[in-house]
């Protein structure tokens, strides 16, 4: 029945896609009703979904079904659905922001000459998107992983007039690319292994101890570069600024909250394939994630900008919080963060409708007179997001701070304790920058006063999902529900004899709870802190931002040149790809194409010398045939005298001879 | 010198018929040739008769010569008319220049 | 020797020689004397070999007839072609080759021959034995022969006519 339910929730919005792609121009309003409408039914029956899912409440829930799809020989590939706690979630965080992000579009993209298309590719992401969260293999996650890289290329580059959206579409497609070659070698690695691509078959197998060691550990890894380019992690996050070039309901929906969002969810789902060393390495990588992003945020003065970098350090903490163990803590939050992150789009996107598609925070001020539904949506956000005690952010920030201490506590590494002492600083860089962001844009005197005296607030399908995302924003952090029905997962779940081998290590309760208290306060010293500090140069003015520009200069131009990392990129590797194609490109033309020519040269010399030899030695040889028979015949003919006597002659003689003969012969 | 007898007789026919021929063979003018022709036939009758003499007793052999000289005169005749047809066509009396039928 | 081997002999060397100087002669006079002599000589060897009536034949007929007609033919060759009386051989030197080569053959084939020879009888005259024969055995080619001889004459009066302009 449940699955039922879902297989629908996946397989509408394809339909709904099929329909708008076609004959969407031609419905009335340009059909902008029926993909949203049809993701409001989703939204109703992942709530159902959930319902059933949560009223059983077991952490170990599992409904699989599935049909053979493809039989190679003795190799049979199933394909199919896997609903488990995580699933429930999932689908109703994406279900809930993709149909408030479609009422949003409907204020936000009016009189866009492709306004039809821009739904119909929606609801293609949404299929993609929620397909990929259902399924129960890696094949089929990673034909979704694609679809969702394909629907995010047609969305950032939507407005393709412009060269630098094209650039951005191409941009992500491509550092997507490079993550998705680990990501598929990986599958093909366990597959060779296992021969399944079903999740809990390999992690059955796993378990059993097929695949283990430093197979395993790479098969992690490889797996884990898919998140990294989808999620945009340190090193393959140099995209997802320059997907800011779509439309910002998309940025809300696919760079916020779901799509990127894809990669913590893959490490999730697959989390009984890490071992401790790629534990270590996806730990490292999301705090390295976390820190630069933040660093670089501090600077921008794009408020889409901010939000992005703001994303990606999230993205980071999320991956870190799942790489040292704190799989229930990374998960939570991203589901908070989908609400906040969402909504923080969204307020920005209404931002900008209201300042005719201004983005530079340095033309904005004093907005919240003029858009107070925005701003105190966008206030709820900001607090959430810096961890503010009582909103949904604080609840499962906390819990990765709190993971990670415990981490580090239990190995006792420097390597632990620096992530954690990076990721509190990390927490008080976000609290500084989200709250700058906040007063330069809604507080002070307003920097451009054209733009500011057209300004209104947006209309009602833009405040309403504000208002929905802001109320979960608010609720979302209470209750232990989340904690206890979405649980790491552990081999004993999927073995399939009694012993388990790998050694997975059990944390104690009472270090837990310790490292907790710690974790707590330090977060919500480090929140105020930087709350302050934003405070001082920004509410106040007490100091100015600009003097310490100039006199930190050196590390402020590499801030605003985000580490330098699109320059270095550009220098090695597309400078790389362009050298080696020119060198393939070199020796087509002179290798290849030299060797067809020289073999045309050479057959054309091989034919001038047959036929030489025709012509002269074989006609030669004909042309002394005859004329050795013409000599032989005017010599002979010169026997034909035309004189009688000549002739009795030769016969006298031929008569002798033949007497001659005869007589010798007798 | 042995008494004449057969032999004697048959080799001078063979030599005379042999310089026959080689009138024959290698005289230019037409005439002559005739002559060699001639020679030759006499050649023939000498040795029919011979024979005739010393190993036959019917005279078949001189018979056989008569009806030789016979026909010889006729043939010399008319050889010699075609000869003279020839001479006058040709305004020649060299018979290599009678060569028409030369390849 | 008896005079038999000598008047052989004699007749023999004339006709040879006679022969020669026919065939070996420029001068086309010099050639039809030479057959003439040859001619003769012969019908000496033919009285030697008691052939009488055929010698007395061959010198009417022959010498008479054949020889006198190779004269006038000389003489109006002459006459028509202004030819000169001169004349010369060709092809000497493989006509002698091959004629001796011929002679030697024949040589070889009379004295390996076994020759059924009888003695010879008594020179008796031939003429009656001869006149019988013809017409009784070989009348018919008596008869033939005239015609033949017709035929010669007509033959090579028409030939040789002059020419109806």
């Amino acid at each position: 029945m449940i699955v039922d339910y879902v297989i629908w929730i996946v397989l509408l919005p394809l339909i709904s896609f099929a329909i708008q792609i076609f004959f969407g121009k031609r419905l009335p309003r340009q059909g902008d009703w029926l993909p949203t409408s049809v993701m409001f039914i989703d939204l109703l029956l992942s709530l159902i979904v959930a319902g059933k899912v949560f009223s059983a409440y077991d952490p170990e829930f599992r409904i699989t079904r599935s049909f053979e799809w493809v039989v190679l020989g003795t190799t049979t590939i199933k394909f199919g659905i896997l609903i488990d706690n995580l699933t429930a979630v999932m689908l109703f965080i994406v279900t809930l922001v993709s149909s408030l992000v479609h009422l949003f579009s409907i204020g936000y993209m009016h009189g866009d000459p492709r306004y039809s298309r821009y739904f119909a590719y929606l609801s293609l992401f949404s299929f993609s998107m929620l397909g990929l969260i259902s399924v129960d293999n890696f094949l089929g996650i990673y034909m979704f992983w694609e679809l969702v890289g394909v629907s995010s290329y047609l969305l950032i580059g939507f407005w393709f007039e412009k060269h630098s959206a094209s650039n951005a579409a191409k941009k992500a497609f491509l550092v997507n690319r490079v993550g998705d070659v680990g990501m598929f070698i990986g599958i093909l690695l366990i597959f060779a292994i296992t021969h399944t691509f079903n999740f809990s078959e390999v992690f059955g197998k796993i378990a059993a101890g097929e695949l283990s060691g430093a197979l395993l550990t790479t098969a992690g890894i490889l797996i884990f570069c898919g998140a990294v380019g989808k999620s945009a992690q340190f090193p393959l996050h140099v995209w997802l600024p320059d997907a800011m070039e779509g439309p910002t309901p998309v940025s809300a929906l696919i760079h916020a909250a779901t799509m990127v969002a894809a990669g913590v969810y893959l490490v999730g789902r697959t989390f009984v394939l890490y071992s401790e060393h790629a534990l270590l390495v996806i730990a490292g990588i999301g705090t390295i994630t976390a820190f630069i992003a933040a660093t670089i945020a501090v600077v921008q003065m794009d408020i889409k900008k901010v939000l992005a970098y703001s994303t990606i350090s999230q993205l980071g903490y999320m991956i870190a919080a799942l790489g040292v163990g704190g799989y229930n803590a990374g998960l939570f939050h991203l589901m908070t963060h989908a609400f906040f992150k969402a909504l923080l789009f969204l307020g920005a996107g209404s931002v900008i409708h209201a300042m005719h598609h201004e983005q530079d925070m340095r033309q904005m001020g004093g907005l919240r007179h003029k858009l107070p539904v925005t701003f105190a949506t966008f206030l709820i956000a900001t607090m959430a997001i810096s961890g503010v005690p009582g909103l949904a952010g604080f609840f499962s920030k906390d819990a990765i701070l709190a993971a990670s201490l415990e981490k580090a506590m239990e190995t006792g590494m420097l390597y632990h304790y620096t992530i954690f002492a990076i990721l509190i600083f990390t927490a008080g860089l976000t609290a500084f920058y989200m709250f700058r962001a906040l007063f330069l844009t809604f507080y002070g005197t307003p920097r451009n006063k054209e733009k500011f005296d057209h300004a209104h607030e947006s209309p009602g399908t833009m405040t309403i999902p504000l208002v929905a995302l802001a109320v979960f924003t608010v609720i979302g952090g209470y209750g232990k529900w989340f904690e206890e029905l979405v649980r790491k997962p552990n081999l004993q779940m999927f073995a399939e004899s009694g012993a388990v081998q790998d050694a997975t290590h059990a944390a104690t309760e009472a270090a837990a709870h310790g490292a907790h208290t710690i974790a707590m306060v330090l977060s919500i010293a480090f929140a105020f802190g930087g709350i302050a500090v934003a405070m001082l140069y920004y509410y106040w003015n007490k100091y100015s931002a600009e003097a310490v520009s100039k006199k930190f200069a050196g590390i402020y131009n590499f801030l605003w040149n985000k580490w330098y990392f699109d320059e270095l990129y550009q220098a090695t590797a597309v400078r790389g790809t362009l050298l080696l194609s020119k060198a393939m490109g070199w020796f087509d033309l002179n290798v290849i194409d030299g060797l067809v020519n020289n073999t045309a040269r050479l057959t054309t010399l091989i034919s001038f010398g047959s036929g030489t030899t025709d012509n002269r030695i074989v006609d030669g040889l004909v042309n002394w045939v005859a004329r050795i028979i013409g000599w032989f015949g005017a010599t002979l003919r010169e026997i034909q005298t035309g004189r009688v006597q000549a002739y009795i002659l030769m016969a006298l003689g031929a008569f002798i001879l033949l007497y001659v003969i005869q007589l010798a012969m007798v | 010198m042995m008494a004449v007898g057969l032999n004697h007789f048959l080799v001078l026919s063979a030599l005379l018929f042999v310089l026959g021929l080689l009138a024959v063979l290698t005289k230019k003018n037409a005439v002559t040739v005739l002559m060699g022709i001639e020679l030759i036939l006499n050649a023939a009758n000498i040795n029919f008769i011979a024979f005739s003499r010393y190993a036959d007793t019917d005279l078949d052999g001189q018979l056989f010569a008569l009806f030789v000289i016979i026909t010889a005169a006729a043939g010399a005749a008319v050889a010699l008319a075609i000869v003279l047809n020839i001479y006058k066509q040709m305004r020649s009396v060299n018979l290599d220049e009678a060569d028409t039928l030369a390849g | 020797m008896s005079y038999f081997d000598l008047t052989f002999y004699v007749f023999a060397i004339g006709a040879v020689v006679s022969a020669g100087m026919m065939v070996f002669s420029r001068n086309l006079i010099y050639c039809a004397v030479g057959l003439l002599f040859a001619l003769a000589s012969i019908a000496g060897i033919y009285v030697l070999l008691g052939a009488d009536f055929l010698a007395a034949t061959q010198l009417l007929v022959y010498v008479g007839g054949i020889l006198a007609l190779l004269l006038f033919g000389i003489m109006l060759s002459v006459k028509f072609t202004g030819v000169e009386l001169r004349t010369g051989t060709l092809q000497m030197l493989p006509g002698l080759i091959i004629v001796a080569g011929l002679f030697l053959l024949l040589l070889r084939m009379i004295y390996r021959a076994e020759w059924a020879v009888q003695t010879p009888g008594d020179m008796l005259p031939t003429t009656t034995t001869i006149g019988k024969r013809i017409m009784t055995d070989l009348l018919i080619p008596f008869e033939i022969a005239s015609i033949l001889l017709l035929i010669a004459l007509i033959g090579a009066a028409y030939m040789a006519r002059r020419e109806r302009s």
